[in-house]
């Protein structure tokens, strides 16, 4: 399990997270809220060690982060990208990538990973699109693959920086239910999310942060019922019982 | 079509890659055989290969074409890996050596030394080395310190290159002689390449070559860019100062015998891409093979065209090279970006 203690991380010496403290439950979908800046992303990158922590820890397993090698993060924690590259190899090639971490000299994929990379891609869609050169793949489909490349690295705790963003209704709601799939599996899934109704909707914890402080992490009814995302956002966050159970929608705040 | 390479199956690519190996052999034979001395196969067999040193034709060929084969050869692998590396690394696609300083760095050690220790030109090629490295360093050391964004890291590059080329003229307006060992340093060129001047370059490359092609899949991370390199388990910072390193060894070692030869490391680099995509180990071989070979299909033509005169490659370069990479750019439109 990967645990942040007291921290405190940003850029250039200013904190942009400030003593933050927090878990990620294994079995567990934790969406991080809170407008544009507000600490989300550098909070991600702290708890992957990408960002040295100004003040406080990160610890997973009981292990300090900067006692850690990269490959040995690598095989507790995946990562999906908001900003990536994409270059222009083949789709399955993208996805064994991600057997980096478990790859002793010389480094050649065994039959092992090639079933791995497969699985991963069955289970986030992109199957089909094996042998497709990932530049020839539309946004949606670029994303499935780069999310089983963080799958192929089989970690207990899978961080995502705005998985649904820039994707369909259809893909937002196919990524939400990798998610859930992965929590059921056991695992600690971490996301950023600028969609409020699906964030309460989906999750089973909401952390809000604003202005890099953690305002407050508990279960979607009691975030909504304590009125912070609508204070945080600015917005009114209203909930309706339909038969589909609770569904969330936002309005803009009456001037 | 499910790809926007123009070779994209296995069985292809071998092809291409073999079609490739065929067409830079030829060149270098060509390149032994045609010159401005005519003479026969046999003769240019009977100078590789057989015991007869005195003929005037053995001469030629194992003291003049030789030398200068293997120069443009070299060179040209040299600068594309070059390229290619630095352009993964740097993740950028307009970094090449001669644009990001490496190049100009390089030219500006050797000038300087050939101007104040004439004795020492042996040395030219770990001087050359120093001076790209010191190129490379100083823009990439710039550029990190401040955070700067992928096109500042090329317009630093292109401000370390100018200052360099100031310096590279100032020298040769200075101290004229100090390049005649080089000829057209500034444009590129091989004549007059000894066997003598290049065996420490040949090493050097050599040595480089094989260390970028075993951190191929390393190189493939990278470019995947660098928060997902490292959350893959990759120490990015460490590997991307290495083969920043072994490319400025590449180019140095070539600007040290064939001048400051510039667009191969640019273009190779991207041709290969068109054709094979960007899996690093057939994306490092094929730029090899294909910068060898074009340098010296280049340094034929610089030789045979206007014979008995002789034009600098970097010209050559030029006028054949850039054509050819507008009409592969623009041969195929559409594809996702």
């Amino acid at each position: 399990m990967i645990q942040i203690k007291n921290l405190s991380a940003g850029y250039g010496g200013k904190a942009v997270v400030k003593n933050v403290s927090l878990d990620f439950l294994p079995g567990e979908v934790l969406a991080l809220l809170g407008p544009n800046g507000s600490g989300k992303s550098t909070l991600l990158k702290a708890a992957l060690g990408l960002l040295q922590a100004m003040e406080g820890e990160v610890l997973y397993d009981g292990t300090e982060i900067r006692r850690m090698k990269r490959k040995e993060i690598a095989q507790k924690a995946a990562f999906l990208t908001q900003s990536r590259n994409t270059p222009s190899i083949q789709a399955l090639r993208m996805v064994l990538h991600g057997r980096f971490p478990y790859l002793s000299y010389p480094r050649r994929y065994c039959k092992q990973d090639y079933a791995i990379a497969r699985r991963a891609m069955d289970a986030t869609g992109s199957r089909e699109h094996e042998n497709t050169d990932v530049t020839c793949l539309s946004g949606g489909q670029r994303q499935s693959v780069y999310l089983a490349m963080a799958l192929a690295q089989e970690t207990q705790t899978v961080f995502m920086d705005e998985p649904t963003t820039y994707l369909d209704i259809n893909r937002r709601f196919q990524t939400m239910q990798t998610a859930r799939t992965l929590a059921k599996e056991g695992r600690a899934v971490v996301l950023v999310l600028h969609d409020l109704p699906l964030a309460l909707r989906e999750a089973d914890r909401i952390a809000v942060f604003e202005q890099g402080v953690l305002l407050c992490c508990d279960k979607p009814e009691a975030v909504f019922e304590s009125g912070v995302t609508e204070r945080v956002f600015g917005v009114g966050v209203h909930r309706v019982d339909t038969h589909h159970g609770a569904q969330y929608y936002c309005t803009a705040k009456e001037v | 079509m499910n790809s926007s390479r123009i070779f994209s199956t296995r069985r292809s690519k071998g092809c291409f890659l073999a079609g490739l190996c065929v067409f830079t052999l030829a060149a270098a034979v060509l390149s032994l055989w045609i010159g401005s001395v005519q003479m026969s196969p046999m003769q240019v067999l009977n100078a590789l290969f057989g015991r007869d040193r005195s003929s005037t034709a053995t001469r030629i060929v194992l003291y003049t074409r030789l030398p200068r084969t293997c120069a443009a050869l070299l060179a040209g692998a040299a600068l594309a890996v070059s390229g290619v590396v630095i352009q993964t690394v740097l993740n950028n696609p307009l970094a090449s050596p001669s644009i990001i300083g490496v190049n100009s760095g390089a030219g500006l050690a050797v000038g300087v030394v050939c101007a104040t220790a004439p004795l020492a030109q042996k040395y030219t090629p770990f001087v050359a080395f120093g001076g790209a490295l010191a190129g490379v360093l100083l823009v990439t050391g710039l550029s990190r310190r401040n955070g700067a964004a992928r096109t500042t890291v090329v317009l630093a590059g292109v401000a370390v290159s100018a200052l360099f080329s100031a310096g590279i003229d100032a020298v040769v307006t200075l101290v004229p002689e100090a390049l005649n060992g080089v000829s057209d340093f500034r444009i590129g060129g091989f004549t007059g390449v000894t066997m003598n001047q290049l065996a420490p370059a040949v090493g050097m490359i050599l040595v480089s070559l094989v260390i970028i092609f075993s951190l191929s899949q390393q190189l493939e991370r990278l470019g995947l860019g660098s928060d997902t390199a490292q959350t893959l388990g990759l120490s990015v910072q460490p590997m991307r100062i290495l083969l920043l390193i072994l490319a400025a060894a590449l180019a140095g070692a070539a600007v040290s015998f064939s001048g400051l030869l510039s667009f191969v490391g640019l273009i190779v680099p991207h041709s290969m891409r068109r054709f094979l995509g960007e899996d690093s180990l057939p994306l490092l071989v094929s730029s090899a093979l294909g910068g060898a070979f074009f340098v010296t299909v280049c340094d034929l033509l610089a030789r045979v065209l206007f014979a008995p005169f002789e034009l600098p490659v970097g010209i050559v370069l030029a006028f054949a090279g850039a054509p050819f990479f507008l009409w592969l750019l623009f041969r195929q439109r559409g594809g996702r970006a």
